[in-house]
């Protein structure tokens, strides 16, 4: 069979790995720690959670050096071929699967309240009584700027701030495609000025989305509190904004082994799965900004 | 590649791995990227953790032994139908399928290992924290969570103790870890498939697990979801599940149940896979039907999604909403009508024998069917409504999921134990663990129908004398079902220690699969080189 080792280059399998476990270990004091600090602060007691909590981030970024690190030394070895790359692309695109996923939940939730919760509540379908009888001054409208209890709050407007971040956000997808195209055609100077474009654009995105939190915080008293017509606001906003500053970091990650030479054309998996990933979040902003801001 | 690379696989024909050299202790456990480590520790842990939510279901049995309280408070009681439930789904019966499929899916398709090995070991080790979390809150003020393991809000929010957070936390992490692994199965079977092992090729396991994992990649983020708006919900003010606020509690159960419904299809179609493996080998005859079993597990993972309010009935719904999930669900009978038949045409007229694999198999065949048939009874929604929250369905989902899941991993088990541990079994013991689980299962499940239909709630701690009798004889099943596991436990522990026969690569005539072309125990690293199919 030696003879025909040539034909057949062999898949990369690491040996032991220490980052996996520490990564476990993590998450797990992330876990504990926010489940107690949730407590501890929902009751105003002073505890231990968030020191649990810290030390869990703490040992998730160590971890997180460790093990990136430990993928670029070997891919810069060489080690990986050309199944490997694909194994890591098909990881990538099912985990931006399992993403879409995660945010349909809240989409869900929105539609619902939109459709079927806030029309029941008013009257609509069989429900008549239940307007009649519980709260009967209550009017089906959204945005809900006033709940059934009475809660009352302003909608957020789409126009202004939230249209910019829009342009803001679509600007920074096509910045990141040329930086892409720049990599492709190895202009290394083009791609690390697209780059830092992008980087710095989905950053005063993320500066302008905490503004219109502070806005809607003090002006118009548009909170957490606020009904589920600021729940499904916060929530999917908020999200969307861990999202950002998640494909933020990454990018932030690529550009520095833009600047130590890493990628080119047939070797960019970690290239190409931030900026997938930063095309998936620009995605889910379009579908927000349409269902949540402007419909 | 680098001839740094090349130079170590020279010669793998035989199999005789020369770097077939394992690392010792227990650093090996930790830091492991291999798949058949962390197939057997995903093993080890579910059996623990069956023994955990064992014993919670024994003292729910040993409380509803008489009518009355006995032994234990009704919020205790609720947290251990609570947490048996979260412990049995999350912490048992999934990660022994994920187990099963770490060691066997790299073997079935001639990869060298995991597509991503290292990810492998972290989904692993989530689970140990996930469920260490979990329990911990058990000695909070007020307990651990004791709202079902459905956690219905507003049980969940507006009633529950402090232990919710925990519950969400770990539910988060646990479902990290289920859809990591879940991503490692199915980027392994799309990227590492050995030459000439084409799709309609791979053995139906390995079917089943790909289309497991799509659903797992599907559903565990909605989820992940759901239990964040309770979070929310309980602690930051929001009211997604509550009406004062615009929102709705039984939006909770909608989100939920589209999580919660293609959550048992992941529990039962690797179920269906391993089934479909067994049948074949002890009745000598290739699978009936190959093609219709795979279309046939796509449609029931596709039509999954289209089900999810048949557990809401009673809930309350526009009438052509109850009518259309009832139709949808009932259409589900006819892919599962074609397995049952196709595995009945696998054992026609074949040359039978009774291995304790097969044993479990055919149990599973006929068991599952029952609570197959309970499944169609309880899809009938006016009918639902007499059976909503019974007995009846306890008996239901414990058809489906003891004698359906559980019995399979058990037939599993058997059937590859000599493969992971060069020894046959002690077949003795085998056949006794057999008997003693399918004689007591039924003695626990079966009158559970009988007092549902009569009118007997689930989740009650107290109930009506005229339900006494029946309850004593289940609970003595319960016991006897309960304990005929340590007996599984001895068999394993044997294999574990190499005390047995020793077993020769394909220690059963008529198996088929790239499995059984290793030798017994499969060396630690397999088809370093892939094999030709």
């Amino acid at each position: 069979m030696s003879t025909k080792k040539e034909e057949y280059s062999k898949y990369y399998v690491p040996d032991q790995s220490i980052w996996p476990i520490v990564g476990a270990l993590a998450l797990g004091l992330i876990a504990f720690g926010a489940g107690h600090f949730t407590i501890e602060a929902s009751k105003q007691e002073a505890g231990y959670g968030h020191y649990i909590l810290g030390a869990g981030l703490l040992v998730l970024l160590i971890m997180l050096v460790g093990w990136f690190g430990d993928q670029i030394r070997e891919s810069r070895q060489g080690l990986y071929n050309a199944q490997l790359g694909r194994s890591y692309k098909q990881g990538m695109s099912w985990f931006i699967f399992s993403e879409v996923m995660f945010f349909l939940a809240f989409f869900g939730a929105l539609f619902y309240a939109r459709m079927i919760a806030v029309p029941w509540l008013g009257g609509a379908s069989n429900n008549v009584s239940t307007g009649e009888i519980l709260w009967p001054a209550f009017e089906a409208i959204w945005p809900l700027t006033t709940t059934p209890d009475g809660t009352t709050t302003q909608a957020m407007g789409w126009f202004g701030l939230p249209l910019m971040n829009t342009a803001i956000l679509v600007v920074s997808s096509v910045t990141l495609h040329f930086a892409h195209v720049a990599l492709e055609e190895n202009k290394r100077k083009a791609l690390t000025n697209w780059l830092i474009l992008t980087i710095v654009l989905g950053l005063i995105f993320l500066g302008f989305q905490g503004y219109e939190y502070v806005h809607a915080y003090r002006d118009l008293g548009l909170t957490m509190q606020s009904g589920i017509y600021g729940n499904t606001f916060f929530l999917l906003t908020g999200f969307h904004g861990l999202h950002v500053t998640l494909g933020a970091i990454l990018l932030i990650i690529m550009l520095g082994r833009v600047l130590a030479g890493h990628f080119t054309k047939d070797d960019q998996f970690g290239f190409q799965a931030a900026a997938w990933y930063w095309h998936f979040v620009d995605v889910v902003w379009l579908l927000l900004f349409v269902f949540v801001y402007i419909i | 590649m680098s001839t740094t690379v090349s130079d170590t696989h020279s010669a793998h024909d035989a199999h005789d791995d020369h770097h077939d050299h394992k690392p010792t202790g227990i650093k090996r456990w930790l830091f492991t990227t291999n798949h058949k480590d962390i197939g057997s520790m995903y093993l080890w842990f579910s059996f623990l953790m069956f023994l955990v939510g064992g014993s919670m279901a024994l003292m729910i049995r040993a409380e509803l032994f008489q009518p009355g309280m006995q032994i234990i408070d009704p919020h205790f009681f609720n947290q251990m139908t609570t947490m048996h439930g979260v412990i049995m789904v999350f912490g048992a019966v999934m990660p022994a399928f994920v187990g099963l499929a770490n060691w066997m899916i790299p073997m079935m398709i001639g990869a060298p290992d995991m597509a991503l090995p290292r990810m492998n070991n972290w989904s692993f080790w989530i689970l140990p924290f996930a469920f260490l979390i979990m329990l911990s809150s058990f000695f909070m003020p007020g307990g651990a969570p004791a709202f079902g393991w459905t956690f219905y809000a507003p049980l969940s929010t507006t009633y529950s103790t402090d232990s919710t957070a925990l519950f969400v936390f770990s539910m988060h992490i646990m479902g990290m870890s289920s859809i990591m692994g879940a991503i490692n199965v199915i980027v392994t079977i799309m990227n590492m498939r050995a030459p000439g092992m084409n799709y309609m090729k791979m053995p139906l396991f390995v079917w089943t697990w790909f289309i497991t994992a799509f659903l797992l990649i599907a559903v565990m983020p909605v989820l992940a979801g759901v239990v964040t708006m309770v979070l929310t919900d309980k602690y930051f003010g929001t009211s997604f599940f509550d009406a004062a606020g615009g929102g709705d509690p039984v939006l909770f159960q909608h989100l939920f149940w589209f999580f919660g419904h293609p959550e048992v299809y992941i529990m039962i179609l690797p179920s269906f896979g391993i089934v479909s493996a067994i049948i074949p080998a002890f009745a000598r005859k290739p699978l009936f039907g190959y093609a219709s079993m795979v279309y046939a597990t796509a449609s029931i993972a596709g039509l999954s999604f289209l089900v999810w309010a048949h557990h809401m009935f009673t809930t309350g719904m526009p009438t052509f909403a109850s009518l259309f999930f009832m139709y949808m669900t009932m259409l589900i009978a006819v892919p599962t009508g074609v397995k049952v038949f196709n595995w009945v045409s696998t054992m026609w007229r074949g040359a039978m024998t009774f291995e304790t694999p097969m044993l479990f198999s055919l149990a599973f065949v006929i068991l599952f069917t029952i609570g197959g048939f309970s499944g169609i009874m309880l899809a009938i929604t006016p009918v639902d409504y007499q059976y909503h929250d019974t007995y009846f369905v306890v008996a239901h989902f414990h058809y489906v999921l003891v004698t359906g899941a559980v019995f399979s991993i058990m037939a599993a088990a058997y059937y590859w134990l000599p493969k992971w541990s060069g020894v046959m079994y002690d077949d003795f013991l085998s056949k006794l663990h057999f008997w003693c689980s399918l004689i007591s299962v039924n003695i626990l499940f079966f009158p559970m129908h009988f007092v549902g239909l009569a009118g007997m709630p689930r989740r009650i701690p107290d109930y009506a004398i005229q339900f006494a009798d029946i309850n004593q004889i289940v609970s003595i099943g319960g016991f006897l079902f309960g304990f005929s596991q340590l007996i599984f436990l001895a068999v394993a522990l044997k294999c574990a220690f190499k005390k047995g026969k020793p077993a020769p690569a394909k220690p059963w005539e008529g198996a088929e699969g790239l499995e059984w072309t290793v030798p017994s125990p499969a060396p630690y690293h397999t088809f370093d080189v892939p094999p030709k199919v």
